[in-house]
């Protein structure tokens, strides 16, 4: 038991990136924009952060937080490339997502080629520093944007406009919202949550970024989404179980008593979680009606 | 609106309705934009396309030499992309997106190395029993997918995601069991399991060309005979044109859905047992995903969900990733090929957006020639 106390600061670690990049899942998908991308996304801006840094490092101690700032800027760019085809040409989300995270595989390494000369960042000397307790002020930013996230979508007229576009857009458009305009919004809120969630990932888990950084942790995130039914409250508890599956996958060889299990028994349950639950609620009714298909003006 | 006013016009409308031109002028694009990156980093595209060239034909430009065994590499790469945009494709028929390729692939592929491990060394039996046993697994495992989506409405997108990482740590996890094997690789199969060729080897001067070329073109056969010649396909296809038309029609939709991730699944599983069985001598413990799945998503985009256009993409693919080490030696970033693929997926998605642009002309058109009658 006291091993797990020992583990909290490590599973925050691993959670807040899932848990930003979820918030801005959630959002996307409650404005009716299916988001494969997340992945892709925290790539860019992982990416993004490890070079800013390693660059910035020598010369301010500020480097940390304007790479983090870099790298969400970078994710709003490239989800902005979602936005464009899924909003604005109609395209098929879920194929377009899948397309740029096969872009940002090719672009991130095809860059650090370019500017350092390898396939991957060259490694910067001092990441994020924890805080009080061992926990990196990761854990604080997620928590910001999950409390900001929830009180703008239902406490905020912004946010009922944004969900009004998820379950019924043609509805929303006669009661005079913009449709598209709030769905870009919503796409490019998940872009800068992604690209930061990316950043927090390599500046606190690791100290360098190859193409193997983030390593299905916008995927473990799409699946929270669905597993925290599109709910702020949801989407934290299956971050957190999530992040403490993938925590006791690895520091599992700590505790003696569940030594006779594989790593892989550990690493492979979120997925198996998440599956059963789906299966169990069977997610459709809980998911934004107009999800995933495109908003076609009518008439006029 | 009076189409023969201009038949240029018409033409042009004609032929961007047509699902071939759009992957042509998509894959062009892809190349257009990969040309010009190339060349903003500095970098001479010239030593890209003689890296092509070379994988093509195996003509070195660059040296005047010849060898075959790039033909045969080339080959060797596309085999797994065709068999996964296959599976990739017969699912789209039904409108089901499977990004599960890869997850079915990774069950085939396990499958394979235990049977080929596990079963008598039979000559031709023992290969036959392994791919044959690598299909099955994968038709199971793209099934369960079906299942869940038919019976309880799981997204087939978040349901292959996480069936993904489910197969992948189950085949370290009982790979690693086998006697012998350590964290990379199992024990050497036995020669009879392998599905190499000695006359592909011959051919293709010492290539790991095997017999899986047989496996992708009889797979190809398969794939369009039951699409275009069979009352299943012709269900599948209707499911996927209109669920509820279907159901009307009186096809029973959820077992066209579980039928056709089966399908698509088996495919899948071919390409697994393929590269585990006629690429490698031993049985690997995967480190991570090998990729031909989510490239196998490009393939069938690209080739239009059909047998032949899936075959023509899986090459095409199969050139850009098996002409990677030879991009890198002419001082090419080999990511060009990634970023080359991930723009005609980007591209090919916006397809719905060509239909926008015709009609917005064809409005103005309408527009412009009813002020002239007016006038």
């Amino acid at each position: 038991m006291n091993s797990l106390i020992a583990m909290i600061p490590s599973i925050l670690m691993i959670v807040s990136p899932i848990l930003i990049t979820a918030a801005g899942g959630m959002i996307c998908e409650r404005a009716g924009i299916v988001n494969i991308a997340l992945e892709g996304l925290m790539g860019v801006g992982a990416f993004t952060a490890a070079t800013i840094h390693y660059f910035l490092e020598p010369s301010t101690s500020y480097s940390i937080w304007i790479a983090l700032g870099v790298g969400a800027l970078a994710g709003v760019l490239t989800s902005l490339i979602h936005a464009f085809a899924s909003i604005t040409l109609n395209a098929n989300q879920t194929v377009s997502g899948t397309g740029i995270n096969l872009l940002v595989t090719g672009g991130t390494a095809f860059l650090a080629q370019i500017i350092f000369k390898m396939e991957r960042t060259l490694p910067f000397k001092l990441g994020m520093m924890p805080g009080i307790g061992g926990i990196y002020p990761t854990a604080w930013i997620a928590l910001a944007v999950v409390v900001v996230a929830w009180f703008v979508l239902y406490k905020r007229p912004f946010g009922m406009r944004l969900r009004a576009c998820g379950e019924h857009p043609q509805a929303a458009a006669s009661a005079g919202i913009d449709v598209r305009r709030t769905r870009y919004i919503a796409v490019m809120i998940s872009g800068a949550l992604g690209g930061l969630a990316g950043g927090c990932l390599v500046l606190t888990q690791t100290i360098q970024y190859t193409v193997n950084t983030i390593n299905g942790a916008g995927f473990i995130a799409l699946a929270a989404v669905s597993f925290g039914r599109w709910l702020p409250k949801g989407i934290t508890a299956a971050s957190l179980l999530f992040g403490t599956a993938t925590a006791l996958s690895i520091y599992m060889v700590n505790i003696q008593s569940l030594r006779f299990l594989p790593p892989e028994f550990f690493s492979v349950m979120p997925y198996i979680i998440t599956l059963v639950t789906l299966m169990v609620f069977s997610g459709k009714e809980y998911a934004p009606r107009a999800s995933g298909q495109p908003y076609e003006r009518s008439g006029s | 609106m009076n189409r023969t006013i201009d038949p240029r016009k018409d033409r042009l409308e004609r032929l961007f309705s047509n699902p071939k031109t759009i992957s042509i002028s998509v894959v062009l694009l892809g190349f257009l934009c990969g040309t010009l990156l190339i060349l903003i980093v500095g970098k001479n595209p010239a030593g890209m396309y003689s890296a092509l060239l070379q994988t093509l034909t195996g003509f070195d430009i660059t040296r005047g030499t010849w060898n075959a065994r790039y033909i045969g590499e080339w080959l060797t790469a596309s085999i797994p992309l065709i068999l996964c945009g296959l599976s990739m494709g017969f699912a789209a028929r039904t409108g089901l997106f499977n990004i599960g390729a890869e997850g079915q692939y990774i069950v085939g592929l396990t499958v394979a190395q235990f049977v080929a491990l596990y079963f008598p060394p039979v000559p031709v039996v023992h290969w036959v029993a392994a791919v044959a046993a690598a299909g099955l697994a994968g038709a199971l495992w793209g099934g369960i997918v079906g299942w869940l989506k038919a019976k309880f409405a799981v997204s087939e997108v978040v349901a292959t995601i996480m069936l993904n990482y489910i197969a992948f740590f189950f085949s370290r996890w009982t790979s690693m069991l086998i006697p012998g094997a350590n964290t990379y690789k199992t024990p050497n199969f036995p020669a009879t399991a392998r599905l190499t060729s000695p006359l592909f080897e011959q051919l293709t001067n010492g290539s790991r060309l095997s017999l899986g070329l047989w496996v992708a073109l009889l797979s190809c056969l398969i794939y369009w005979f039951i699409i275009e010649k069979t009352k299943t396909g012709f269900e599948l296809r209707a499911t996927g044109f209109n669920r509820d038309a279907a159901r009307y029609a009186g096809v029973r939709v959820t077992r066209s859905i579980t039928t056709s991730m089966l399908i698509a699944g088996m495919f899948a599983g071919f390409a697994g047992a393929v590269v585990a069985l006629g690429s490698f001598s031993y049985g690997r413990v995967l480190g991570g995903y090998d990729n031909y799945g989510f490239n196998g998503i490009a393939v069938a985009l690209i080739g239009n969900n059909n047998a032949g256009g899936t075959l023509i993409a899986g090459l095409l693919f199969g050139m850009l990733s098996s002409a990677q080490p030879l991009m890198q030696s002419r001082q090419i970033p080999k990511e060009i090929t990634l970023i080359i693929s991930g723009l005609v997926v980007v591209l090919i998605s916006m397809r719905a957006g060509v239909k926008l642009i015709l009609d917005w002309k064809a409005k103005k058109n309408a527009q412009a020639q009813k002020e002239a009658h007016d006038e």
